[in-house]
C-alpha cells in the first residue's frame, strides 16, 4: 500500500526548492526565525505560556483581543515600512546600467507585499484593533455582540499575516500588484505558488473581517445603553457603523472574486483566463466594486477618531453633528457607484466614464464638509495642542492635497495621463498615511490611558508626530512630479535619461525622515512604559473627555461598566461629570475564555498552506478539524460565567483605591 | 506645543516653495505638463484648470486651518471660549453649497472633456490618419503599419501634424500603451482591440512605455516615439521595406518572453497578423495556430 503512494501526494508540489532564496530573502528569513526562537525561548524562560494562553490567546474580552490585533499590525507595519525602504532604496540607484541590489522578481514581490500588507494587515488591523476596544465601552455595553466570533476573526486575522510572512520563507509570494489582475495572475503567467498565498492570505483574513462586520453591526444595533439612540452615539462609532455597512457589502464581493480566481488556478476554469470565454475585465470590476468600498471601509474610522479627538481637545462641543453623521452616510452611499474610476483607461465609452467621474467628485463635497467642521469646532474653543492633533494638523494638510488630486483623477481624460503612474501612487498614500494611519496614530494616543492605563510622552510623541508629517512630504511630493514626468509605478529600473533619479533620491530622503519618525515612537513607548508611574491615569478621563468610555476606570475593568450608564444627549460623560449617581452593583454575566478560536485559525492555516501546496489530504483534514472544533463550540452550552455584585464592588473598591 | 507649531507653519512655508521651485526646475523635463501633440496639450489644460479652481477652497482651508490653530490655542486667554456653540445654519449652507458649485462647475468639464477627449474618438484633420497596430508582447511592443507593410519591435516612427489611429491589443497580460508627451493611455488586453488616437505637433523622440504590471520584464518595455517630418517619414518607410520579413514563424519567435529588447525593423509578411493574434483568444476551443490563421482568411 505504501509503496502506492508518490511523494507529491504527501508534499504536493512542496520541495526542497522552496527554501531556496537568494541572500537578501534568506537573511529576512533567519531573522524572523531567530526573533521567534528568541521570543519562545523568553517566555519559556519567564514561564509565560499558561498566561499568555489563558489571558490573552484564549479570551474572549473585546479589549484583549483588540490589543492583539495592535498587536500583529504593528508587527506587519513594521514589515510594511520595510518593504517601502526597500523599493525606495532600489529606486533610488537602479539607473542606467545599474540594475540596483534587487532582481525584477523580487521587487515585484515587494511592493505586491508592501501593499497587501499595509491594507490588510496594518491598516485593517489597527481599525479593527480600535474598533474592538472602543466601541463596546463607547457605546455602554460590556462585551460585543458575539464574543466568540470576535476572537475567531482575530485569528483568521493573524492568519493571514503568517500566511504572507510564512511565504518569505517557504516558497514566494505573488508578484502581481496588491489587486493582482488577470491574466498575469492566472496560472499561465503565475504558475508557482505566489499568487496563492496571496490569495488564501486575504481570502482567510478576508472571512475575518466579514465575521467582524456583522458581529460589531449587530453590537451597534442591539447593545446600546439605555437612552442612547441612534443619534446620540459618538461620532466614533457613527463612523463604525457605516464602515461596518460597507463591509458587510463589499467583503462577500471579495470572497467570491477571489474564489473565483482561485478555481481559475487550481481547476483550470475560465472566469477570468483571456481565451475560453473567460473575462479578465470582469475580475477587474469585481475587485475595484469591493476594493473601492474597502478605502472608505478604513478611512471612515479615521474620520470617526478626528471627530472624537479634535472635539475632546478644544473642550468644545463638536460642530455640526448633523451635518457629519449626514456626509458620512452619503460618502457610505456614493463610494459603491465609483469603483470605475479605477480603469478609466479600460476603455469605456464617454458617458460611462463621465457618469463615474462625476460620482467620485461629488465624494469632495461631504469629505470637504467633514474638513470645515473639523476646524469650526476648534473656532473658539480652547485647542490643546496634544499628539493626536498634531496628527490632526498633519492630516488636514496632507489629506486635502490628496483629496485635490483625487477629484483631479476622477477626471477621465487627466487620470489617462496620470493613471499607474508614480502620481497615483503619491495619491493614494497622501490618503491611506495622511487619512488613515494618522486618524489611527492620533487614535492610539488618544485612547493609550484607556486600554494601558498609563499616558504616552509628549515629547517623543511630537517629535514622531513632526518627523512623520515632513517626512511624508519629502516622501511623496516628488512622486508628484515624478508621475508628471512619466514615471510609472512598480518599476525596478529605468533609463538614465529620464532625469527620474534626483526626485527619487529626494523621496528615498523621506523614507529616512519618517525612519527617525518611527523611531522616535519607538522611543515614546520605552519611555513611557518607564516613567509610568508620572503618567498614571487615575481618574479614568485625563483629556477631560465627552464620551462613556471615559466615565470607567483606566484601565477598563474587564466588565467595562459595573452599573451599565444611562444616557439622555449627546457627549453623555460631559454632563454626567457633573452629577454623580450613586452606583448600585447588580450581577454581571461576561463570556468564558474558550480555546476554538485558536483552534479553528491553527486549522484554516494548515488548510490554506494545504491548497497552495496542492497537499490535498492536509487541507481535507484540516477542514474537517474546523467542521469539528466548531461543532464542539456550538454545542458548549456551558459558555458564560457570573460574578455576583458584591465581587463587582469588591473590584470597583479596588479601582477607587487606585485613584 | 506652540512653539512647535508656529515652526510648523515656517517649515510648511518653505517646503512648499521649495516644492514651486522643483517643479519650476523640473518643467521641462515634465513631460505631462510639457505635451507635443494636441491631444496632451488639450489634457494638460485641463489639468491646470481644474487644480486652479480647487486651489478656490483648498487655499482658504490651509489659511483657515492655521489661522484658527494659531488663534484658538489653549495658552491665549483673550480668544473668545464657547464650548456649546456647535451649529450655525448658515455656514454650514456655504460649505456644503460653496464645494458644490466647483464640483457642478467640475463636473460640466468631466462631461463635456470626456467625450471631446475619448481615445476611441477619431481626430479630425484634412490629413489622412496613419494606422498603427500596436501590440504588447512579453516584454515588448510590436508596432505594426499595415498600409506601409512595416513592423518594427520597440520604437516607432510618425509624421508631425498627422492624426495617429492605434489600434491595441496584447499577446500578453495586460498592459497599458501610454506616451505622456503626446496623450493619455489605454489599455493593451489580449483578445480585446482598444484604440487610441494622437497626434505629433513638435519634432523630437518622445519615450513610451507601459504602465501596467504584467510580470518580470515589465520595466524594459519603454520605448522611443520618433516624430518627424512627413519627407522624413517617406525616408524612413522606403528604407525599412527590404527588412527581414515578420511571418508568423518570425511572430512565434517574436511572442517568446524577452527582456530590453533592442529596436528592431521588419517587412510586414502577413497582412492579417494583427486580426489574428486578438482572434486567437476569441475561439471557444483550443486550436493550432494554422488553423486559426486559416479560418480567419
Amino acid at each position: 500500500m505504501i509503496a502506492f503512494i508518490e511523494y507529491s501526494d504527501i508534499f504536493g508540489k512542496l520541495d526542497l526548492n522552496a527554501f531556496k532564496h537568494d541572500a537578501i530573502e534568506a537573511s529576512v528569513g533567519i531573522s524572523i526565525i531567530l526573533i521567534s526562537i528568541a521570543l519562545v525561548f523568553f517566555l519559556t524562560y519567564k514561564k509565560l505560556w499558561v498566561w499568555l494562553w489563558r489571558d490573552w490567546l484564549t479570551s474572549l474580552d473585546h479589549k484583549k483581543i483588540g490589543v492583539m490585533y495592535l498587536i500583529v499590525s504593528a508587527a506587519m507595519l513594521f514589515k510594511g515600512f520595510v518593504d517601502a525602504a526597500m523599493m525606495r532604496a532600489q529606486q533610488a540607484f537602479s539607473v542606467g546600467d545599474s540594475f540596483g541590489y534587487l532582481g525584477a522578481p523580487h521587487f515585484q514581490q515587494i511592493f505586491t507585499a508592501h501593499g497587501t500588507t499595509m491594507i490588510f494587515f496594518v491598516a485593517m488591523g489597527m481599525v479593527f484593533g480600535l474598533i474592538n476596544i472602543l466601541l463596546p465601552l463607547q457605546i455602554g455595553a460590556r462585551d460585543v455582540a458575539f464574543p466568540f466570533l470576535n476572537n475567531l476573526s482575530f485569528w483568521f486575522f493573524a492568519v493571514g499575516a503568517a500566511l504572507l510572512i510564512v511565504s518569505l520563507m517557504i516558497g514566494n509570494y505573488a508578484g502581481t500588484g496588491w489587486v493582482s489582475y488577470p491574466p498575469l495572475s492566472g496560472i499561465k503567467y503565475s504558475p508557482g505558488v505566489g499568487v496563492d498565498y496571496w490569495l488564501w492570505g486575504i481570502q482567510i483574513a478576508g472571512v475575518g473581517t466579514l465575521l467582524s462586520g456583522v458581529n460589531f453591526l449587530v453590537t451597534i444595533f442591539k447593545m446600546r445603553c439605555p437612552g442612547m439612540t441612534l443619534m446620540k452615539m459618538p461620532l466614533f462609532v457613527w463612523s463604525v457603523l457605516n464602515s461596518l455597512v460597507l463591509i458587510v457589502f463589499a467583503f462577500p464581493i471579495l470572497t467570491a472574486t477571489l474564489a473565483m480566481l482561485s478555481l481559475d488556478r487550481m481547476m483550470g476554469m475560465h472566469f477570468f483566463t483571456s481565451d475560453f470565454g473567460g473575462y479578465p475585465m470582469m475580475y477587474v470590476n469585481l475587485i475595484w466594486a469591493w476594493g473601492h468600498p474597502e478605502v472608505y471601509i478604513l478611512v471612515l474610522p479615521a474620520f470617526g477618531i478626528f471627530s472624537e479627538v479634535v472635539a475632546t481637545f478644544s473642550g468644545k462641543k463638536l460642530f455640526g453633528y448633523t451635518s457629519m453623521v449626514w456626509a458620512m452616510v452619503a460618502i457610505t452611499f456614493l463610494s459603491f457607484i465609483v469603483w470605475l474610476h479605477h480603469f478609466f483607461t479600460m476603455g469605456a465609452g464617454p458617458k460611462v466614464n463621465a457618469f463615474f467621474g462625476i460620482m467620485t467628485m461629488i465624494i469632495a463635497v461631504p469629505t470637504g464638509v467633514k474638513v470645515f467642521n473639523w476646524l469650526f469646532t476648534m473656532f473658539k474653543g480652547r485647542v490643546q495642542f496634544k499628539t493626536p492633533m498634531l496628527w490632526f494638523l498633519g492630516f488636514v494638510i496632507i489629506f486635502t492635497i490628496g483629496g485635490m488630486d483625487g477629484v483631479l483623477m476622477a477626471i477621465a481624460p487627466v487620470d489617462f495621463q496620470v493613471h499607474n503612474s508614480l502620481f497615483l501612487v503619491a495619491h493614494f498614500h497622501s490618503m491611506v498615511i495622511g487619512g488613515v494611519l494618522f486618524g489611527i496614530l492620533a487614535g492610539f494616543t488618544y485612547w493609550f490611558p484607556k486600554i494601558f492605563g498609563f499616558k504616552l510622552n509628549e515629547k517623543y510623541g511630537g517629535y514622531a508626530a513632526f518627523c512623520w508629517i515632513f517626512g511624508f512630504l519629502f516622501a511623496f511630493i516628488p512622486l508628484y512630479i515624478l508621475g508628471l514626468m512619466g514615471a510609472t509605478r512598480r518599476l525596478n529600473h529605468y533609463e538614465a535619461a529620464t532625469g527620474w533619479q534626483p526626485l527619487f533620491i529626494v523621496a528615498a530622503i523621506g523614507v529616512c525622515i519618517i525612519a527617525v519618525g518611527v523611531f522616535f515612537q519607538i522611543v515614546q513607548l520605552i519611555v513611557s512604559i518607564k516613567e509610568k508611574d508620572q503618567n498614571m491615569d487615575t481618574t479614568g478621563d485625563p483629556w477631560n473627555g465627552r464620551t462613556l468610555e471615559w466615565s470607567t476606570t483606566s484601565p477598563a475593568p474587564f466588565y467595562n461598566f459595573a452599573t451599565i450608564p444611562e444616557v439622555s444627549e449627546r457627549d453623555p460623560f460631559w454632563t454626567m461629570k457633573h452629577h454623580k449617581q450613586e452606583a448600585k452593583y447588580v450581577e454581571i454575566h461576561m463570556p468564558k475564555n474558550s480555546p476554538h478560536g485558536v483552534f479553528i485559525g491553527a486549522l484554516s492555516f494548515t488548510f490554506s498552506f494545504g491548497l497552495i501546496w496542492n497537499m490535498w489530504w492536509l487541507a481535507i483534514v484540516s477542514l474537517i478539524g474546523m467542521i469539528v472544533c466548531l461543532m464542539i463550540r456550538l454545542f458548549d452550552r456551558d459558555t458564560e460565567y457570573a460574578i455576583s455584585p458584591q465581587e463587582v464592588e469588591k473590584f470597583e473598591l479596588a479601582n477607587k483605591h487606585l485613584n | 506645543m506652540d512653539k512647535h507649531l508656529r515652526y510648523a507653519f515656517y517649515f510648511l512655508i518653505v517646503f512648499g516653495i521649495a516644492a514651486i521651485g522643483l517643479l519650476y526646475f523640473y518643467s521641462n523635463g515634465v513631460a505631462v505638463l510639457n505635451p507635443k501633440g494636441m491631444i496632451g496639450a488639450k489634457e494638460r489644460d485641463l489639468l491646470l484648470l481644474c487644480t486652479w479652481t480647487m486651489l478656490l477652497v483648498v487655499i482658504p482651508v490651509f489659511l483657515m486651518t492655521f489661522f484658527i490653530a494659531w488663534k484658538y490655542r489653549e495658552s491665549n486667554k483673550n480668544a473668545e471660549y464657547k464650548p456649546d456653540w456647535a451649529h450655525n445654519t448658515l455656514a454650514e449652507i456655504i460649505w456644503w453649497g460653496f464645494p458644490l458649485i466647483i464640483i457642478v462647475v467640475l463636473s460640466v468639464l468631466t462631461w463635456n472633456s470626456c467625450h471631446e477627449l475619448d481615445p476611441f474618438k477619431p481626430i479630425e484633420s484634412n490629413k489622412k490618419a496613419l494606422r498603427i497596430q500596436a501590440v504588447a508582447l512579453q516584454w515588448k511592443w510590436l508596432f505594426i503599419y499595415p498600409d506601409q507593410r512595416i513592423a518594427t519591435v520597440n520604437y516607432m516612427q510618425i509624421p508631425i501634424d498627422r492624426p495617429i489611429d492605434f489600434e491595441i491589443t496584447a499577446d500578453a497580460p495586460m498592459n497599458s500603451f501610454w506616451i505622456p508627451e503626446l496623450g493619455g493611455q489605454v489599455y493593451a488586453m489580449a483578445g480585446m482591440r482598444s484604440k487610441l488616437h494622437l497626434i505629433a505637433d513638435q519634432r523630437g523622440s518622445f519615450r513610451g512605455c507601459s504602465s501596467n504590471i504584467s510580470g518580470k520584464g515589465f520595466a524594459g518595455m519603454s520605448f522611443m516615439t520618433h516624430a518627424g517630418t512627413e519627407e522624413e517619414f517617406e525616408q524612413w518607410v522606403s528604407s525599412s521595406t527590404g527588412s527581414m520579413s515578420l511571418s508568423y514563424d518570425e511572430y512565434d519567435e517574436l511572442v517568446k518572453p524577452s527582456e530590453y529588447v533592442p529596436p528592431a525593423t521588419y517587412s510586414l509578411g502577413e497582412s492579417g497578423l494583427f486580426d489574428w493574434i486578438i482572434m486567437k483568444y476569441m475561439k471557444p476551443m483550443p486550436e493550432t495556430k494554422r488553423m486559426a490563421h486559416d479560418s480567419v482568411h
